[in-house]
């Protein structure tokens, strides 16, 4: 026993060293030992820094809506990704309705998914609650309905939703001469102050107090006399409208069309399976280490290598499972 | 272990002979395109299902990695032999088969030795993630596929032109197929297989008994993408030998859970239940005024109705109706229904 112990430790060791130097050597690589290193091209280096905060920025959005749902009620919406594009058809249709606006189109959004989302937890997931692997496959037959209706009534064309005037301008830093789109960092700021709200909701309120509570014990929780359905329902929706948020910064930063719905759950699952299922501030650093390698690894791999980006976010997740199978913040359930 | 004789099981035993033997003398009573496009895709699904429901009903792992196994062992054979795009390699098709299926086992291992420390919904969760982007690998590795996919891959002489000739293609797939179910049925009664749905139903008592936990579910996983990487080879060759990263995309990934579990995850004939009931309604739906189009809104209702009220699939209807009129009966008493899919699945609290 003590021998297996001992195996085990060395082993974890071991793969703590591995990934630390990994994490060193592709720090350095960017700074100093690519053909467009950090020291030769400050700019190139600030900007694709911004573009992984706002990408990151997104993947917290969305990522947080479903790890909320999943701390909660241990749901696996794998209908996320379908809230996400719906959201973003909402908005677009609100938006270019002729009456409507960019902001109007983020209320049309937000109630409309979050409504979709109670519908599909009242009526699929609540009678089957506590079976986890029953519920993910509902949300999956869910989300294969969801994917072909909205081809049928939006369409294959990607659609693109238009940044409002007043936001769409560019932001002079006299820094390195970095001129950055404002839109990207309207996006950051959007992202910070989600995560504030519902940190402060978490931690400072009744209601974000009966979530903490419910987490650890769902049933105590409703032996209190606290109607926990009701808070159920309440962060079901909440958490679907953060997709449906999500999908209208998403959308008006890339475009909507079938197959990012697949893209964005892709994106949640891995932010959540880095950060550890349920932890907020486990998907914000999820986020973050997801956004800096996918906007990283497209500029700073080698000529010829760029093709293989994709392999960098699959090794990053396979770094984390290796070390800590439940990610960086989780607790096995 | 004797064999009790109850009604289901002698209904179900022959439903299954004549199953066979209709498959057995398809070609001469079926046309060539039932042969090609219905009966030969049955066996391929039907093997790629095979090994989900191995995984999923026999040793508690939900995997939605099958795709993007099967997917890798075509990806290597189409790279290796003679064929239009990916590497310009001419290997013999035959060692193209084999290695194909090698690689598919090894991926299989070494991301099983990853993935197979967690269990239940983490492990749908992270197998998924693996799926989608085995599909963005390929889609972006120009050199080896690209989206254009991999076209031409030359077949060995024993299968021929199945565009031509559907019959040998299809005995092949048919003989292949008895061969998994009949290992599946085999290795599922010998002592791993007894053990891993031990570790099923109760892993920490499992490992508390001396059980080397991990190491049963990464070899479990590794047989299943052996039998995945079978159903790839098939795959390429019913697919007029070609392979693309859009035909093995999430959807292909969600189609082999939908067949697992429209069949029946604890049973290995399900598989090709469910596949011949998906691959019928795939190709004839479209002629349908009704559905026309909207296949996926069709498919994605049966699944919902399957998870949500026989979570046996359809070879498990039986019970589920025996279940629920014995319980109005009883007076609704409390059930449980066994397996992942029913609830207490490793990951469930």
């Amino acid at each position: 026993m003590t021998l297996q112990q001992a195996q085990a430790q060395i082993g974890r060791y071991a793969g703590r060293a591995l990934v630390g130097a990994a994490g060193i050597f592709a720090v350095l690589w960017v700074i100093a030992l690519a053909d467009n290193a950090a020291y030769k091209d400050p700019k190139l280096f600030l900007t694709i820094g911004l573009n992984a905060i706002s990408l990151a920025a997104i993947y917290f959005v969305v990522a947080s809506g479903f790890t909320l749902i999943f701390g909660l009620m241990r749901i696996v919406n794998m209908a996320h990704g379908s809230f996400f594009l719906l959201g973003g058809y909402f908005a677009f249709h609100t938006a270019t309705s002729g009456w409507g606006s960019w902001g109007l189109g983020i209320l049309v959004a937000a109630l409309g998914v979050a409504a979709i989302g109670l519908i599909q937890q009242q009526v699929f997931l609540r009678w089957n609650q506590g079976q986890d692997l029953r519920q993910a496959l509902i949300t999956i037959a869910i989300s294969i309905i969801l994917a072909d209706q909205m081809l049928a009534h939006f369409g294959g064309t990607t659609k693109n939703l238009d940044w409002p005037p007043q936001l769409d301008f560019r932001v002079n830093f006299h820094v390195f001469g970095l001129i950055y789109p404002f839109t990207r960092i309207f996006v950051i700021l959007c992202a910070l102050a989600i995560g504030t709200m519902l940190f402060l909701w978490l931690r400072r309120t009744r209601t974000g107090m009966v979530i903490r509570a419910g987490v650890d014990d769902r049933a105590m929780v409703s032996a209190l006399g606290i109607n926990i359905q009701l808070v159920f329902a309440m962060t079901f929706m909440i958490g679907s409208a953060l997709a449906a948020f999500g999908g209208v910064l998403g959308g008006t930063l890339g475009g909507l069309s079938p197959g990012v719905d697949n893209q964005f759950l892709l994106n949640s699952l891995i932010v959540v399976i880095i950060g550890g299922m349920g932890s907020l501030g486990g998907a914000a650093i999820g986020a973050l280490l997801y956004g800096f390698v996918d906007a990283f690894s497209d500029i700073y791999l080698p000529q010829g290598y760029s093709n293989y980006s994709v392999l960098l976010t699959f090794g990053l997740l396979v770094f984390v499972l290796a070390v800590r199978p439940f990610g960086l913040f989780g607790r096995a359930a | 272990m004797r064999l009790r004789l109850t009604p289901s099981r002698i209904a179900v035993g022959v439903v299954l002979l004549v199953a066979v033997i209709l498959c057995a003398i398809g070609p001469y009573i079926f046309s060539d395109f039932f042969v090609r496009s219905i009966l030969t895709k049955t066996m391929w699904l039907g093997i790629a299902a095979s090994s989900l429901i191995f995984l999923a009903g026999f040793a508690g792992m939900v995997s939605l990695g099958q795709a993007a196994i099967y997917s890798i062992a075509g990806f290597v054979m189409g790279n290796l032999v003679a064929a239009d795009g990916g590497v310009d390699t001419a290997l013999s098709p035959w060692v193209g088969v084999i290695l194909g299926l090698l690689a598919s086992t090894v991926i299989g291992l070494v991301f099983g030795a990853v993935a197979a420390r967690s269990a239940g919904i983490y492990f749908l969760m992270i197998t998924l993630a693996f799926s989608v982007l085995n599909f963005y690998f390929w889609g972006a590795s120009t050199d080896l596929s690209g989206f254009g996919g991999i076209n031409n891959i030359a077949t060995p002489g024993l299968i021929g032109s199945a565009g031509r000739d559907p019959t040998r293609l299809f005995y092949v797939a048919f003989i292949v197929s008895i061969l998994v179910y009949l290992f599946l049925r085999y290795l599922i009664r010998t002592p791993f297989g007894i053990t891993l749905q031990g570790i099923r139903d109760e892993p920490t008592r499992m490992r508390a008994l001396g059980y080397n936990v991990p190491l049963h579910r990464v070899l479990a996983f590794t047989i299943a993408a052996f039998i995945a990487g079978i159903a790839g080879i098939l795959f390429i060759w019913q697919n007029a030998n070609r392979i693309d990263p859009n035909s093995v995309n999430l959807s292909a990934t969600i189609d082999v859970l939908v067949v697992a579990v429209v069949g029946g995850l604890f049973r290995v004939e399900g598989a090709w239940l469910g596949a011949f009931v998906y691959t019928v309604l795939e190709t004839y739906s479209k002629n349908w005024d009704l559905i026309n189009e909207r296949f996926n809104t069709v498919i994605g209702a049966v699944f919902l109705v399957i998870v949500l009220l026989s979570p046996g699939g359809l070879l498990g209807i039986w019970d589920s109706v025996r279940g629920a009129a014995r319980r109005l009966g009883r007076g609704a008493a409390p059930a449980t229904e066994p397996g992942p899919a029913g609830g207490g699945g490793p990951g469930a609290t």
